[in-house]
């Protein structure tokens, strides 16, 4: 027995629990067992389903019983190509997907840096609630409390008249899903731009004013590039959780607001052409990883 | 890369043409006939198995009759709500069938279950209140072929024109109100691919050089056409309804002052005080009718006629009609309706005679094959398609 000859002692009740001696000689199974479930589930549930996602995007339907066919085609990615609908759709999500990332980044930066590095300990912890408050409340509460502000005798009008202005009639447009998507997500980049703020040592602001560099000279070449990492991990939360959304469009946008997660939608809940779900369902992650390719270079991963 | 589509689509081309090749009948029919009409339905309803696994339309398995059967045939039911006719054929086709006993399946779904051998053919003799049925609703074109039921008829309803009286101070008699010009900004529609054939509908009557017979049936020339006039009402739209209570508080919060709705719309805005009233124009209306079908693999056979024929009597008709503001298809129901809801009958059109629904032109399921056994008209998928690009 190898055990005996290095002279460690055998771990007490070792007969009472076989398995327990045996991990202790071979650590590595241990670990082995340890890491077995969590990284099956990952293999089979989430890369399974990935890699399913991708496969079926290559097959069809039989158009009237909309049963899937398992022939080999490209089809469904020549008819997002060909038909202009799609780029439409492809550009509008991305579109507003950008926009909501910038305005959240515009509102959220002066708001964390606030945060962090102005206000009291009291009133860090009060913003602090008051950020992630909203986040207790369900998400279609949150969107139907904007329906109320916006739409034709909503709060938004119902103001503007009470002060001699004409009413704003932009409920049920896509200029309501920007100011309800940049609402919805802002908690999002407000806490990651809060930790990078957080993070940036006292003593490079005090070297900076040492040096001579006003204060706003000091936010541009000390501050920013220091957060930039907090914003960009920050964004990849606010752009791809637009980039996927598909109830706001519903429920917010007017006539012409649909989104990439509606036509998948409509195409498995109303067509069951869960191919060309499947086939336009690839775009979003394609963007993704290209989003998220310049968000590593950019260091969010290590601010996240 | 093209060669492979045009590889699947000889395929499924192919395939069309095996199953249509053993379909002509002796009756001359052009259908295809359904992968399960040849099964025997039930000669006599046994006793119930305990258990009854249905899906249906949130609202069509409501406690307040539920209890009541349970308590007669010992049949537990379970219902799975669906929010869509499309979602009810995900349910039946998904997870190999088994499952589910029954579907409360619209007629934009019948011929998809039917077709894909999801639903079996049912006994309409083990149903006794089958005989009180408007005719009409005995055997419609959704449910039954070559006189073979694939369900039983339950409710039905039209889809009328809703608008506002403050608006519209004379009622419109023309579904052209919700195409014209000077209605712009305060048009709606239901968000949905069927919303075409109200479309077609209009086009029958306005352009009969298209030759439209059913709004359901179009060769390629008359769907352009109806997308076109669907592309050109979009301009006037500022938002289609997704779900009734959104129209409902659109036509609240004045973002809408007309367009298509459902009976259930205009009563819940009646109630709440909105000056609307609603109207079946000169061109007639597109409607829905409700059909319990029986799966194929159910498990529970005898629950679900137990089912069928409690659902089919007056009282429970008269019930479902009122809770969920729909048609009842027995003509025995009317009297319950009054017991109920006095002027309840007449409010819900249930007395109306077999003319008025011959006006209701009721949703079925868009087929490559037209009435006349031509292989030119538009099938269901390419209508959805084409409400992805009506929307933009």
């Amino acid at each position: 027995m190898a055990v005996k000859a290095v002279g460690r002692p055998r771990p007490k009740g070792g007969g009472a629990v076989p398995f327990a001696a045996l991990f202790w000689r071979l650590p590595w199974l241990r670990s082995l067992l340890l890491l077995t479930p969590p990284l099956a589930w990952f293999v089979v549930i989430y890369f399974a389903s990935l890699v399913l996602l991708l496969v079926t995007a290559f097959w069809t339907t039989d158009p009237f019983t909309t049963q899937v066919v398992q022939v080999w085609n490209t089809s469904n990615f020549e008819r997002i190509l060909n038909e202009p609908v799609y780029h439409d759709i492809v550009g509008r999500t991305v579109l507003l997907a950008v926009l909501v990332t910038l305005t959240d980044a515009a509102l959220a930066f002066p708001f964390a840096y606030y945060m962090a590095r102005v206000a009291s300990r009291r009133v860090q912890t009060l913003l602090f609630a008051a950020v992630l408050l909203p986040l207790w409340a369900s998400y279609l509460a949150r969107v139907y409390a904007w329906i109320l502000i916006l739409n034709h005798s909503g709060l938004l009008n119902w103001s503007l008249q009470s002060i001699g202005l004409p009413p704003a009639n932009i409920g049920y447009t896509n200029v309501a899903m920007w100011v309800v998507f940049s609402y919805i997500w802002l908690p999002f980049m407000i806490i990651p731009t809060y930790a990078a703020l957080e993070r940036v040592p006292e003593s490079l602001l005090e070297a900076s004013a040492d040096l001579g560099a006003r204060r706003w000279r000091t936010i541009r070449d000390i501050v920013l590039p220091l957060a930039l990492p907090g914003v960009v991990a920050g964004s990849i939360f606010t752009f791809s959780l637009t980039l996927g959304d598909y109830i706001t469009p519903v429920l917010v946008g007017g006539a012409g607001s649909t989104f990439i997660g509606n036509v998948v939608f409509s195409n498995i809940g109303i067509a069951n052409n869960i191919p060309f779900a499947a086939a336009l369902s690839t775009i979003p992650v394609a963007i993704m990883a290209v989003y998220l390719f310049i968000a590593q270079r950019l260091g969010a991963f290590e601010a996240l | 890369m093209k060669f492979g589509a045009v590889v699947a689509v000889a395929m499924v081309t192919g395939l069309l043409a095996t199953a249509c090749g053993s379909s002509n009948t002796s009756t001359g029919s052009k259908h295809r006939v359904p992968p399960t009409a040849s099964m025997k339905p039930l000669d006599k309803v046994g006793a119930g198995e305990g258990l009854l696994n249905l899906i249906a339309w949130e609202g069509y398995v409501d406690d307040s009759w539920k209890k009541s059967f349970e308590q007669t045939t010992g049949c537990q039911v379970h219902a799975q709500y669906a929010g869509s006719s499309d979602e009810m054929v995900s349910l039946m086709q998904n997870g190999g069938g088994g499952q589910w006993d029954m579907v409360s399946a619209s007629g934009d779904a019948d011929l998809r279950l039917i077709y894909g051998g999801d639903v079996k053919p049912m006994n309409e003799k083990l149903i006794s209140d089958w005989q009180n049925f408007q005719t009409y609703f005995k055997n419609p074109q959704y449910n039954t072929i070559d006189g073979v039921h694939y369900g039983i008829s339950l409710q039905w309803g039209p889809n009328v024109l809703l608008y506002n009286t403050n608006k519209f101070k004379i009622a419109p008699t023309s579904w052209s109100a919700v195409y014209d010009n000077s209605n712009k900004g305060l048009v709606t529609a239901y968000d949905y691919p069927i919303t075409i054939a109200d479309a077609a509908l209009y086009l029958s009557k306005s352009q009969p050089s298209l030759g439209i017979k059913d709004p359901y049936e179009l060769t390629k020339k008359q769907f352009d056409a109806t997308v076109a006039l669907l592309m050109q009402q979009r301009q006037l739209i500022k938002k289609y309804w997704p779900s009734a209570s959104e129209e409902i508080s659109m036509f609240q919060n004045g973002d809408a002052f007309i367009g298509a709705a459902w009976p259930y719309q205009t009563i819940q805005l009646k109630a709440a005080g909105a000056p609307v009233a609603d109207t079946i124009p000169s061109e007639g209306a597109t409607g829905w009718g409700d059909t319990w079908m029986l799966a194929t693999k159910a498990p529970h056979p005898n629950c679900a006629y137990l089912w069928t024929q409690y659902v089919s009597t007056a009282k429970v008709q008269a019930e479902q009609a009122l809770f969920f503001g729909e048609t009842p298809v027995n003509t025995k129901a009317c009297g319950e309706m009054e017991a109920l809801q006095a002027g309840s009958c007449a409010q819900y059109h249930a007395s109306e005679p077999g003319s008025y629904i011959d006006t209701i032109h009721f949703w079925k399921t868009p087929e490559t094959t037209c009435a006349d056994g031509s292989e030119n008209c538009i099938p269901y998928d390419q209508w959805v398609s084409a409400w992805t690009t009506i929307k933009g």
